[in-house]
């Protein structure tokens, strides 16, 4: 069994459920279809693992749960489904579902969830900083607009008592010396500073999912240890559900407890990290696992590959997404697109190697 | 296997005490007032066909140490001593650039970036027949002739020679670099982070190509990456840098099983593994890597190593050989005990020895 990982129980609602989610950009070369229906659940204080090689729509679709999908992007089906927050004193069973896909992006409901219920952790914080403000005030920022989460009685917060708020979340993530770090640019801070300041903002309003988008791809090693850790710690304190993206398989097993596989904007196969890794039904996942060089194998041997390239955009294969490069592929993986059906007892795959249901187009 | 130092040909490339300082001047009269020491004292060699990986973090001098080898930057002080095909050894470190040129062809370069590193205006076959026409080998025919064999040497169709980089992808693109660094028979190739900017899928199939190509072409590679087990797959030999200094030389599997400086097996403990029952990340390094414009007194990985003594915040320890072929820079009387490979919860124990100062020291 996978080591010590929070599950929440079986029978609760899904805080997220994203459903046949499609997300195409119509540029002047053709459609590129970056999610092609996808669907996945997220249960309240879960750790989901995204997983995915480049192109494979992992950050559309996180953009589109948070409806920040770029022009000439659109979602063009498919439903997401988030449960609010409960209104003051109500407890989680009074809680409202909403479709996200159906809200306007610009919307005061909208820009409430965002960042309020929501949180995004991006893959390059210098580039999320703005380096003309301070982070300080950066957070006191977010901190104000959605300051209702950190007073019951609808009085508004002032600067200091936000600047005061700023100040124990800078400590509450490991930063040294909050008072004067505060007032620091995103510039004048380390890698690792710099992330956990992010984090910091991220968890500014208390939200109820978390998206961390390849938040460690872009320091070192040991820092990465760091920020992982305080993700780790984090959300056993505060029973935040997280949402995590990233393509180190490494990183996916040490944090997830449930894993997501995609590819080319479909989901290949999900389940229990510890099914994935060590029973993986899907050819994709079973080929992406032998690819990587381990710290225990035997070295300067050829490693398994999986043959081919990830295809163009606008060149996606018919039928299934992965048949070109697939070891195990038949006659009618061309011609059909597997749907993603459950597989033993916790697994679900889009493969007919398990079965035969076809995806209606 | 463990002694084959001493019956060992002369080396290929012999880099001694190398050093690469950067100033940093203030002021109007651009005043130096102190120096970035990136490269500060690195020692190793390399034999004929063989891969030294060189990793460490962000900052840590490894990037500069292999610019300063193929002389893309002029080092500070020390000596690169390089044995030329035709058997002279020359110091690359001071060569004069009229007495470089023609030893440009025999060490090339393999870059991270594949979308940055190709000239988007040129066809393949001007990319990869570039260091030829520099060089001045062969005629346009000949050129396309070895244009044509290098694209089949590294898996790409001869017929893509008339094509623009933008019609391949992330992985084709790197095999094109690396037909490019082979244009002039190197014999000596650095490879800067190859694969770190591959997909998982397609980083795979580059190393097991690099590989081959050394096995066929007895190329000599220094690797330069962070990743650890990336550089453990392809290196027979791994050097660690941390702010600028070799902390640790060792063959790779002598190297993982029994790391013998605190930072090499943080380094390794940092790795998060690639399986959900094996727990990592614990005990994990605190603190951030110092600047190499203000290292801190003594060992300059003092203030995040757990074992450090207070020798060790006072002086500065040498590299010394602990066992043949395997260097490690601490004091003898630090040992630090890490349990089998396998076992990733390393318990480690701090015991003072009183070996004294009868350790080899390489200085």
């Amino acid at each position: 069994m996978a080591l010590d990982r929070p599950t929440a129980p079986a029978d609760s609602p899904p805080l997220l459920s994203v459903r046949n989610l499609r997300v195409s950009f119509a540029l002047d070369e053709g459609l590129v279809r970056a999610v092609d229906g996808t669907s996945f659940d997220v249960m309240p204080g879960q750790v989901l693992g995204v997983v995915g090689e480049s192109g494979c729509g992992k950050s559309v679709t996180m953009r589109a749960i948070l409806q920040l999908v770029e022009r000439p992007g659109r979602i063009t089906s498919g439903e997401i489904h988030f449960r609010r927050r409960p209104p003051s004193g109500g407890g989680e069973d009074s809680a409202e579902t909403v479709d996200i896909a159906r809200l306007p992006p610009r919307g005061p409901v909208m820009r409430d969830i965002r960042g309020g219920e929501i949180a995004l952790i991006p893959q390059e914080p210098m580039a999320a900083f703005s380096p003309v403000h301070t982070v300080g005030d950066q957070i006191v920022e977010a901190i104000l607009l959605h300051g209702h989460r950190w007073q019951d009685g609808g009085r508004k917060l002032t600067r200091r008592e936000a600047r005061d708020i700023t100040v124990g979340l800078f400590r509450d993530v490991g930063i040294s010396m909050p008072e004067q770090r505060i007032d620091a640019f995103s510039w004048q801070l380390s890698g690792g500073l710099r992330q956990r300041a992010m984090i910091a903002m991220a968890l500014s309003c208390k939200p109820r999912l978390l998206i961390a988008d390849e938040p460690t791809t872009a320091i070192d090693v040991t820092t990465q240890a760091q920020v992982l850790a305080l993700l780790r710690d984090l959300q056993a304190r505060h029973g935040t559900a997280i949402i995590f993206i990233t393509h180190d398989l490494g990183v996916i097993a040490q944090m997830a407890s449930y894993v997501v596989v995609m590819y080319l904007g479909r989901v290949m196969e999900e389940g229990p990290v510890d099914d994935i890794f060590h029973a993986p039904r899907h050819p994709y996942t079973r080929a992406l696992l032998r690819s990587i060089p381990s710290l225990y194998g035997e070295t300067r041997v050829a490693l398994p590959v999986i043959s081919g390239a990830l295809p163009h955009p606008f060149n996606r294969p018919p039928g299934c997404p992965f048949h070109p490069r697939c070891p195990d592929a038949m006659a009618k993986c061309s011609g059909a697109v597997p749907s993603l059906q459950p597989v033993g007892t916790s697994q679900l795959a889009s493969c007919f190697l398990h079965h035969d249901a076809v995806e209606p187009e | 296997m463990t002694d084959t130092v001493a019956a060992a040909p002369p080396p290929l490339l012999e880099v001694r005490g190398l050093q690469k300082f950067f100033p940093i001047t203030r002021g109007f009269l651009q005043r130096v007032v102190g120096h970035v020491r990136a490269v500060d004292g690195v020692d190793f060699t390399l034999a004929e066909g063989e891969t030294l990986g060189l990793v460490g973090e962000s900052g840590c001098g490894k990037t500069t140490a292999s610019r300063c080898i193929l002389r893309a930057i002029d080092p500070t002080g020390g000596s690169i001593l390089y044995r030329t095909r035709d058997g002279r050894t020359v110091d690359l470190a001071t060569l004069a650039p009229r007495d470089l040129l023609p030893l440009r062809a025999e060490i090339q370069m393999i870059f991270q970036d594949p979308f940055g590193s190709l000239n988007p205006r040129m066809t393949l076959l001007d990319n990869v027949g570039e260091p030829l026409l520099v060089n001045g080998i062969g005629n346009r025919r000949e050129r396309a002739d070895r244009v044509a064999e290098l694209l089949r040497l590294v898996g790409l169709r001869p017929e893509f020679m008339h094509r623009f980089p933008h019609a391949f992808s992330g992985g084709q693109r790197q095999r094109i670099g690396i037909a490019r660094a082979l244009a002039t028979n190197p014999r000596l190739v650095v490879a800067d982070e190859p694969v770190s900017a591959l997909d998982v899928s397609i980083q795979a199939q580059v190393l097991n190509l690099l590989l081959e190509l050394q096995a066929r072409l007895r190329l000599t590679f220094l690797f330069v990456a962070h990743d650890l087990s990336v550089v453990r797959h392809i290196s027979d030999r791994i050097a660690v840098m941390y702010v600028g200094q070799l902390v640790e030389l060792a063959r790779t599997d002598a190297l993982f099983r029994r790391p013998q400086h605190p930072y090499t097996a943080a380094l390794m403990r940092a790795v998060p593994a690639a399986d959900p029952r094996v727990r990592s990340g614990d005990a994990i390094l605190a603190g951030e890597v110092p600047s190499p414009a203000a290292p801190p007194q003594g060992c300059y990985f003092n203030p995040r190593c757990r074992h450090a003594q207070q020798r060790c915040r006072v002086e500065a320890p040498a590299l010394r050989e602990i066992a043949p072929g395997h260097f490690s820079l601490k004091f003898p009387a630090i040992s630090i005990n890490v349990s089998s490979e396998k076992d990733r919860c390393h318990r480690h124990l701090c015991r003072v020895e009183t070996l004294g100062e009868r350790a080899f020291c390489s200085h």
